[in-house]
Parts: structure tokens; C-alpha cells; sequence
């Protein structure tokens, strides 16, 4: 375990060096402030046909919630591949892989703490832009009652708690995301190539839920995973998507991320 | 545990499809050895150093540090283990002493606490606090040995160490090498220099196209050429007749106007009596001290059949 942390806190220093960090962290944070400004500017009625789009003028507790289902579709799963899909990869690119693979530690501690990096990332990504959403709503509209899914109204407390909730259920998701983009980083030693196909692999399985005929399968597809925070927002809580999210993401986590790890311990670690 | 032999690698082969990269290597490095691995470039050096460091599996065979196999034993195997194959690779946004903190960390121990030393060794201590993006080739090198000795190892495996350095880096590199050999470190140099090599090993493995030509001191392998000689005599034909009459002389062969043979001592003193009694003149008989390289071009140019080198497929 005292090789992992170490691992892990070393990868956390190498991306707080790296701009790649901050491009992915600053568009978290850039597109609910960008949203907000645009909605507080036009005095339309904005998006009515979204989860919560009727009540975001009502209470600033909306706006993240809106925020999260616009950035579900590539937003954060690009900024969740920018690294997911970079974290190995550039290490085999820059031929630091065998510098750290010939110390005292073993190529199992290397991926485990690169893992937990890289979801490390990933959920400050999602945390920064809930925070920033909610501060920039709060600004715009005030901090008032949200009115659920069902029609209810649900204090400002509780409703706090509902999106601590749903960005715990959303991370889970995206995770799934981040699992692809260490296999393919694993598994490809190409930065670019990762991350790309990353994106599509998401915007893949986006696509496969709209598609007509894909009805049967599209509970079990990691983009209907983004949506499962809607049962927390129902009166009384839906369960229902939630449970099924956390076994199906279980799946689209653990699978990668074992191939990975078997390629990564294997692997031949020689010059590109 | 230090009674263990630093490398014993036995039938390494690696194979990359159809090239062979590495054929059937056996090596052994003996505690305090400066063991020097040569062979021309794409010949399967750094190949065979990253099958020893764990970072490539080998098609067949295995290889020990110090009793232990990098695969089974995993990063254990490296204990006592220090070194770079291809050029140390540190990351560019980080300084030399970031770097230094971070493998100190991988390594454990009491790493940390020697980083300032191992930066005084290499005289990169006034530039430690630079990113390494900025480090010169040279500079990167020396990193890399300080990032070695941060290890504290009894063996250093370093693949050409003073490529694309300078005349004087070359030199310090050497003197540094030298200085840590002294201090006792067991280690294992690979180079396609022979100047290098002869100045710093005292074994040498002579690899070409993935196999072993020789594994031996450098003493019996340069022993083994100094034992030919040539003669320039006044009459070139006369002398040739006498020379393949003499017993004891072999591969007498004309060399322009001079003949070249193999023979011990004996037999060339005898051979210049004959000389005297059959009344040819000569005008020196001497034994021609072949160096480490046209010894080396001998055994890695002896096909002339196969001039295509073996290309380092991981290269």
C-alpha cells in the first residue's frame, strides 16, 4: 500500500505540473459560467426540454444539475480522457516508463496509483464544475427551493444532499470512461490516439441510445449511466436507475481496467 | 546475498517476428568486473539490457541479478541494481532535483537523503533546481548516473553512456565510470566504442547480429592477435618459400611486399636463423600488435556474405 501512495502522490504532482490538467480543469469550471452568463444575458425561456431546464430560473441549485446533462454528452468525457487517455501513454512516448520500472516498485503499484490519479482528476473535474455551477446559479438567481422531477418542492438542504448524491452516481459513470481511456493509454503507448478514442468510445455509446432499435440494450449502456442521478431527483427517490448504474458501471469499469492492468504487467517496455 | 553473481544470464533470446534480435546470449558478470558489451549499433545490446532490467521478456532463456530473475522476483530483482538502457528519460517539466525526489521516493529507503551527494558526483548541483527540458544531452547523462547512484547499487548497468556526448563529457563520463568502478560497483558498460571500453573494462563480450563472438579478459582476447607477425625481406618471394618451409608458422600470406604469419616466439627466432642460412636478407621481422579494433571489425565484419546489420527491432 506504501508504494501505491506513493505512486499516487507523485502522479498528483505530475499533473498539477502539466497543462493538460488545466485545459480539462478550466473547462470544467468555464462552460457553467459560460452557461449562466448566456441565460442570465437572453431573457428567452432557455432549455425547457432538459431534466430541471423549466426551474432554472427559480433557484441557482439547478444550474448545476442542467450544467452536468449538458456536459455529460462529450464535455466532461473529453476532459476525463484528456488524462485518462494521456496517463500512460506519455510515459511510454517520453521513455519515463523505464526509468520508474527499473526502482524499487512493482508495475502493479505504478498502474494502481495511476488509476487512482487519474480518478482523482476526474472527480475534481466533476466537483469543480458542480461548485463553480452552483456558485455562478447562486449569483444569478438566488439560493432557493428546487422543484423535483416529480413536481415537489425540496428544501435547499436536502436538495445540497440530492446533488452530492448525483454527482456520486455521475462520477461512477464517467469513471467508466476513465477505465477505457487508461486501457487504450495501456494499451496503444499513444497519447493522442488515447484520448481520441476515448471520446469516441463515449460519443459511441451516446449515439447507441438514440439510436432507433436499441431499446433492449440501452439500460445497459454506460451513456444511459450519465442520466441515473434523475432517480434521486424523483419524490419519492427512484432506485431503480441507481442500483442498475452501479452494476453496470461496475462492469464497464472492472473490465478495462483488468485488461489494462494485465497488458501493463506483461507489457514489453522498450523505445517508440 | 552479496556472494550472489551481479548477471548470469543464460540462453537469452528475443525475438521480434521474424528478426531475431537477440540469439543465444550467455553472459556473466563477476562481482567487481567493469564489464564492457560491445558490438556495432542494431547489434542487440540494448535488447539484451532491457531483458536483464525486466523491461522486455525474453522469447527464451533468463537472466539472474544478483540470484534473481526480474520476472519472477519482479522490482526485488532490482535491489543492488542500478542503471538506463538507451539514455536515462526523466520528465522534462519537472527540475533535476524533482526528478531525483521522485525516484528517491520509488526506491525507498533513505533515497532522499543522498540526493545531494549523488548531484555533487555529477556536478549538476547548481543546476538542480532547472527543469530538465532544458538540460543539455550531457547533462541528461549525468542525471541519469546520479539517478543510478541514488540507489546506493553494487552493480551499474549503463548502455552507452558517453553517446553524443562531447570529447571532455566523454572524458568526465569516463573518469566517472572509472572512480565508481574503483569504489567497488560491479559494472556492466555496453558501447560501440572500443577506445572506451579498452580504457575502462577489464572483460569484454563481443556481440554481433544478437550472438556472442567472444565473452573473455581483455588480456587473452587481445593475446590471441599478438601472436601474428610480419617480415619485409629484400627478396618478398625467397622469404614467402622459407616461411611456408619453416615449421610452426601458419596463414603465411603475402601483404603486399610484405609476409604476414602466425607463429609463438620459438618459431620466429628460428625462423630468422633460417632466414640467415638460406642468405635472405631481411629488414625487420616484428610482431604486429593488432589493436581492440581491427580485432573487433575482424569478428564483427567476418561475413562478408551478410553485410546487412540486424536492425534493433525495439530501437
Amino acid at each position: 500500500m506504501h508504494g501505491v501512495a506513493t505512486v499516487y502522490r507523485w502522479e498528483l504532482i505530475k499533473l498539477a505540473t502539466q497543462k493538460r490538467t488545466y485545459l480539462g480543469l478550466g473547462a470544467a469550471v468555464l462552460v457553467p459560467i459560460a452557461f449562466v452568463i448566456a441565460l442570465a444575458v437572453q431573457k428567452g425561456a432557455g432549455p425547457t426540454d432538459v431534466p430541471l431546464g423549466r426551474t432554472l430560473r427559480d433557484t441557482g441549485l439547478a444550474t448545476p444539475f442542467v450544467v452536468l446533462f449538458f456536459l455529460s454528452i462529450w464535455g466532461l468525457p473529453l476532459i476525463t480522457a484528456l488524462v485518462a487517455g494521456d496517463i500512460v501513454a506519455s510515459e511510454s512516448q517520453n521513455g519515463t516508463l523505464k526509468t520508474i520500472l527499473t526502482r524499487s516498485l512493482d508495475r502493479g503499484q505504478i498502474f494502481a496509483g495511476k488509476t487512482l490519479a487519474t480518478l482523482t482528476y476526474m472527480a475534481a473535474a466533476v466537483v469543480a464544475m458542480a461548485a463553480v455551477g452552483l456558485a455562478a446559479g447562486w449569483i444569478a438567481w438566488g439560493l432557493h427551493p428546487l422543484t423535483s422531477l416529480s413536481g415537489t418542492t425540496v428544501p435547499v438542504g436536502h436538495s445540497l444532499v440530492l446533488l452530492g448524491e448525483s454527482l456520486g452516481i455521475y462520477a461512477i459513470a464517467l469513471a467508466g470512461v476513465a477505465a477505457f481511456g487508461l486501457m487504450l493509454s495501456t494499451v496503444t503507448r499513444n497519447s493522442a490516439a488515447s484520448v481520441v478514442g476515448t471520446l469516441m468510445f463515449a460519443l459511441l455509446m451516446q449515439l447507441l441510445g438514440v439510436l432507433p432499435g436499441t431499446e433492449s440494450i440501452r439500460p445497459y449502456l454506460l451513456g444511459t449511466q450519465f442520466d441515473a442521478w434523475h432517480g434521486f431527483l424523483r419524490t419519492p427517490a427512484d432506485w431503480t436507475p441507481v442500483v442498475r448504474a452501479l452494476w453496470v458501471c461496475a462492469l464497464y469499469i472492472g473490465t478495462p481496467l483488468v485488461a489494462a492492468y494485465m497488458v501493463f504487467l506483461r507489457r514489453d517496455v522498450a523505445g517508440e | 546475498m552479496s556472494h550472489e553473481i551481479p548477471v548470469v544470464a543464460r540462453g537469452l533470446v528475443k525475438t521480434y517476428g521474424e528478426v531475431v534480435a537477440v540469439d543465444n546470449v550467455d553472459l556473466t558478470v563477476e562481482a567487481g568486473d567493469v564489464f564492457g558489451y560491445l558490438g556495432p549499433n542494431g547489434a542487440g545490446k540494448t535488447t539484451s539490457l532491457r531483458m536483464l532490467l525486466g523491461l522486455i521478456r525474453p522469447t527464451s532463456g533468463s537472466a539472474h541479478l544478483f540470484g534473481r530473475d526480474p520476472l519472477v522476483d519482479g522490482a526485488r530483482a532490482m535491489e543492488g541494481v542500478a542503471g538506463f538502457v538507451e539514455g536515462p528519460r526523466f520528465y522534462p517539466y519537472l527540475s533535476g532535483r524533482r526528478n531525483l525526489q521522485l525516484l528517491a521516493d520509488y526506491d525507498g529507503g533513505g533515497a532522499r537523503t543522498r540526493i545531494d551527494e549523488v548531484l555533487d558526483i555529477v556536478e549538476l548541483r547548481d543546476r538542480a533546481k532547472h527543469k530538465v527540458g532544458g538540460y543539455s544531452h550531457g547533462m541528461r547523462q549525468r542525471l541519469g548516473i546520479a539517478a543510478s547512484l541514488l540507489r546506493s547499487p553494487r552493480m551499474l548497468l549503463l548502455d552507452e553512456p558517453t553517446t553524443g556526448l562531447d570529447p571532455a563529457g566523454m572524458r568526465d563520463m569516463r573518469a566517472l565510470v572509472r572512480r565508481l568502478a574503483d569504489e567497488g560497483i560491479t559494472v556492466l558498460l555496453s558501447s560501440h566504442l572500443l577506445t572506451e571500453v579498452e580504457e575502462l573494462c577489464n572483460r569484454v563480450a563481443i556481440i554481433r547480429k544478437g550472438r556472442i563472438l567472444y565473452e573473455g579478459t581483455l588480456a587473452e582476447l587481445l593475446a590471441t592477435a599478438s601472436e601474428q607477425y610480419r617480415l619485409r625481406a629484400v627478396e618478398p618471394d625467397r622469404a614467402r618459400l622459407v616461411c611456408l618451409a619453416h615449421p610452426g608458422l601458419e596463414d603465411v600470406q603475402l601483404d603486399g611486399d610484405e609476409i604476414v604469419f602466425r607463429a609463438n616466439e620459438e618459431a620466429v627466432a628460428a625462423l630468422s636463423i633460417a632466414l640467415g642460412q638460406a642468405r635472405v636478407g631481411f629488414i625487420s621481422l616484428a610482431p604486429h600488435s593488432t589493436s581492440l579494433e581491427e580485432l573487433f571489425l575482424g569478428m564483427t565484419e567476418s561475413d562478408p556474405g551478410d553485410a546487412s546489420t540486424v536492425q534493433e527491432a525495439a530501437a
